[in-house]
């Protein structure tokens, strides 16, 4: 029998993966860009969870709202990455220091 | 088989698969291969979706993600020359501080959760079905009357991303040529072509003619 725990706790552990994902590919902009969406794709499965357990429609929309702005975030996202290659010829972080911040 | 035992045990297989798609998208060397992996934590995702009946979110995310999104990143994946080793500099040395803060953080939101779970809720009826509607009108309806002005600033969100990706990566190359249309359209007759008018074949006794030229 699922209960909403069961769903809640899949949210955690893939959230908590895209961070340690965020820590450990420190030098990789394309494995970041990637972390971020298993980010979302964690809030997006405790909304749907929410809407299906307390019965309630705007969890959904806000799912469908969230899937719009992610994919023009990674659209932009990967057009500024390509855009860094074409400069610099790499995506390493460690050299994406000319800004010195 | 109970229905309901079927589907928690449904519901651990795809979960199992989602997580070690995710574990592995943050752990392969091969950059083209997380990016495959990616797209198996979002299709099993999406079949978790459909355990919670939200069919047209979970087909919104096969299509949207799987379809669009990630075949974009498979393109710019295999379009840039990305050295592999280099960029796996600092993995062993990230790894416990990611794991620390990693485990830190699930073992908070554990808690919190296990607080909640006091009266845990069991999985009633569907509330799209108890409607009366099917869970695409559930959502569609809220969607056009409710929600109708996010919705608009969404499609929106969407045109100037679209813009902002074009111009973005858009560029004029230097060595390219180009046709200029409106000079094409000026152009006259005139400049380009003269017309000769000369004789057919030349008298053999007598000294060459020169052809003669007719400015038309």
């Amino acid at each position: 029998m699922i209960t909403l725990s069961h769903y809640i706790v899949l949210g955690a552990v893939l959230f908590c993966i895209a961070v340690a994902g965020l820590f450990i590919n420190r030098k990789n902009v394309i494995v970041l860009l990637m972390s971020i969406e298993l980010m979302l794709l964690a809030v997006n499965m405790n909304f749907v969870a929410f809407s299906r357990f307390l019965g309630d429609v705007s969890g959904q929309v806000f799912v469908f709202f969230i899937l719009t702005v992610a994919a023009a975030e990674a659209a932009i996202g990967l057009a500024i990455l390509v855009l860094l290659f074409r400069n610099r010829s790499t995506i390493n972080i460690a050299d994406i220091d000319s800004m010195k911040g | 088989m109970n229905p309901q035992l079927f589907q928690l045990i449904c519901f651990y297989a795809f979960g199992f698969v989602t997580v070690t798609a995710a574990l592995s998208v943050i752990t392969l060397r091969n950059t083209v291969h997380a990016v495959l992996a990616l797209v198996l934590t979002f299709f099993s995702a999406a079949c978790l979706w459909m355990l919670l009946d939200a069919e047209f979110l979970a087909l919104a995310l096969i299509v949207v993600y799987v379809g669009a999104v990630m075949v974009l990143f498979l393109f710019v994946v295999m379009m840039l020359d990305i050295d592999q080793e280099k960029m796996r500099e600092g993995f062993v040395k990230f790894l416990p501080v990611g794991l620390i803060v990693a485990a830190a953080m699930l073992v908070e939101m554990l808690g919190l959760i296990g607080v909640r779970a006091m009266h845990m809720q069991v999985m009633g009826a569907d509330p799209a079905a108890a409607a009366g509607t099917s869970n695409t009108a559930w959502l569609g309806h809220a969607l056009y009357t409710q929600y109708l002005l996010p919705f608009e600033v969404a499609a929106l969100i969407l045109t100037v991303g679209v813009v902002a990706a074009v111009a973005l990566t858009l560029r004029q190359r230097a060595d390219a040529r180009y046709e200029s249309a409106s000079q094409q359209v000026k152009v006259n007759p005139r400049d380009r072509v003269r017309l000769v008018k000369m004789a057919a074949e030349r008298p053999v006794d007598e000294s060459p003619v020169p052809p003669q030229e007719s400015k038309s």
